[in-house]
């Protein structure tokens, strides 16, 4: 057990009504690092997610952050885990009756007891480290899809987090936007000395920016390495994942019944 | 086998309306539990009390404008025939405040804040904002449903009283304005009749009542409403008629505790 691992994650297992979701996942997240886990949606990197900010319950293994099982907290104390963790949740999750400079403001008001005036200054920092400090006025409806991804950022490190962890950052970005925003998240790391989980389907901007990857596939890590050892991967996954070809090990089809019987073609021929 | 089939939907129906009403009271336990910061922090309550309150003043005043002027004239066409159109003051005025008051302006909250609170929590649901304010460490009931439950009670008896106030003068505008029963003997008879404890305060209770369920069952629903734009609407019907059926049966229960048909 390295003694600069952030969060660990031993022999995790997760089911939902029996259904396996999580088998055996086993991930070290060291202190000050970026780490990608990448995968099909719906192979339970999401739910990998829930289980490190302790939402889920596993249903064996356990997760560890920063020396404390995380499963094993109560609430007083997976509240008090959660003020060192930061989440960027896929679409922003912006409070949609706050402003700008509210949503920011929000953690400092609800857990610190700062002065307004100071309050007001550190949302401005923060809102000027993501370029949008001339939106604080604005209702988060006002802002576009890309604008608000960078708010919301601001939001999540608005207590400088120890860990920040990201649900598909770059989902339905423009190129531009999705620049920023994967530059933005590495800058933001590198600044706050913190260590980031990014949750994402969006390889090339990924493999720019984090320190190793994890691939996991129904439910299981199927590789792990730097960057350019899975841009020079030769597992036909990986492969496949890395150049988008449609099929290979995941196939195109949804598994179903034979495509003739389907179309009546073949009645009782057998 | 349809009949086996009929049986276990019954069966299966049944059991989920008690497993949620279970759930809607510990709901209801938690959001007790956890208003002490909503008081601390009162703010949180006016802000919910103007969307709430403030903002259905104007349909519960003209609904009770229309109620009570529709009371003004069907109440004199009755007391006509007894000759004793001089008690119209006391009609309008108590079939209000004991009945048409909190029970009209309860099913009017419903649909008009019931409604829009459900909706509120069930599309911050949906779009992961509950989620995030947990991830930060923020209770979502104490910091969303707490405040949002108290500025319902509070304001359901406010609103009441407004229905039953606007519903008097519809009363007197049709009865004595437009008719012209004598206004001394409206006033009057309406002053002698109407009893502080026994009329007016059953019927503040009345509505501090309807007000917790309507808003309980609101923000439940919304709590509990699966995250897609089908789970929301569902979820908001679900609030506008389960409110009105526990108002009206509600009511028959106070109503038979507090006046006992004598």
């Amino acid at each position: 057990m390295s003694s600069s691992a952030l969060v660990e994650i031993r022999n995790l297992n997760f089911a939902y009504d029996k259904r396996p979701v999580l088998e055996g996942i086993n991930m070290t997240f060291p202190k000050g690092k970026m780490i990608s886990i990448m995968g099909l949606s719906g192979c339970g990197k999401t739910t990998l997610l829930r289980h490190i900010g302790g939402a889920l319950k596993p249903t064996g293994g356990y997760v560890k952050m920063d020396g404390q099982v995380v499963h094993e907290l109560g609430q007083e104390g997976l509240y008090a885990m959660r003020r060192k963790m930061g989440m960027l949740f896929q679409f922003g999750a912006l409070f949609t009756d706050m402003s700008v400079y509210d949503n920011v403001a929000f953690q400092m008001r609800e857990h610190t007891d700062l002065p307004e005036e100071i309050i007001h200054d550190l949302v401005l920092m923060k809102l000027n480290a993501v370029g949008l400090r001339g939106t604080h006025n604005l209702m988060p409806s006002e802002l576009s899809g890309g604008m608000a991804r960078r708010v919301a950022l601001a939001r999540t490190v608005a207590l400088d987090p120890m860990l920040i962890m990201y649900d598909e950052p770059f989902a339905g970005l423009d190129p531009i936007s999705l620049t920023v925003v994967g530059d933005l998240i590495r800058r933001l790391n590198d600044a706050l000395g913190a260590t980031s989980i990014v949750v994402t389907h969006d390889i090339q901007e990924s493999l720019k920016i984090v320190d190793y990857v994890y691939f996991m596939a129904n439910g299981v890590i199927r590789a792990e390495g730097t960057p350019d050892e899975i841009r020079a991967s030769k597992e036909d996954f990986v492969h496949q994942f890395v150049h988008g070809e449609m099929d290979g090990p995941v196939p195109f089809h949804y598994p179903g019944r034979d495509y003739r019987q389907d179309l009546n073609l073949q009645t009782s021929a057998s | 086998m349809p009949a086996i089939k009929t049986i276990k939907l019954i069966g299966h129906r049944s059991i989920n309306a008690v497993w949620r009403i279970g759930m809607a009271t510990r709901f209801l336990i938690l959001t007790l539990l956890h208003s002490a910061s909503s008081f601390r922090r009162f703010n949180l309550i006016t802000k919910e009390l103007f969307s709430t309150g403030v903002m259905s003043l104007i349909i519960i005043i003209v609904a009770g404008l229309f109620v009570g002027m529709v009371l003004g004239l069907q109440g004199y066409e009755t007391l006509k025939r007894y000759g004793s159109e001089s008690a119209l003051g006391t009609l309008v005025a108590l079939s209000l405040v004991r009945e048409l008051g909190p029970v009209v302006a309860a099913l009017l909250f419903a649909s008009r804040a019931g409604s829009a609170m459900t909706a509120e929590i069930g599309l911050m649901k949906a779009t992961e904002q509950i989620s995030a304010m947990e991830m930060m460490a923020v209770n979502p009931i104490a910091r969303i449903v707490a405040p949002r439950f108290w500025a319902g009670v509070i304001s359901m008896p406010l609103l009441a009283a407004m229905f039953s106030a606007a519903g008097i003068f519809g009363g007197y505008f049709v009865g004595v304005v437009q008719i012209g029963v004598d206004e001394g003997s409206f006033w009057s008879q309406m002053q002698a009749a109407v009893d502080f404890r026994e009329d007016i305060l059953n019927g503040v209770i009345k509505s501090f009542v309807f007000g917790t369920a309507v808003t309980v069952i609101a923000l439940f629903e919304g709590y509990d409403a699966p995250p897609t734009a089908e789970g929301v609407s569902g979820a908001t019907t679900r609030t506008v008629v389960t409110s009105s059926l526990v108002i009206l049966m509600l009511d028959f229960i106070l109503t038979s505790i507090m006046f006992k048909g004598n």
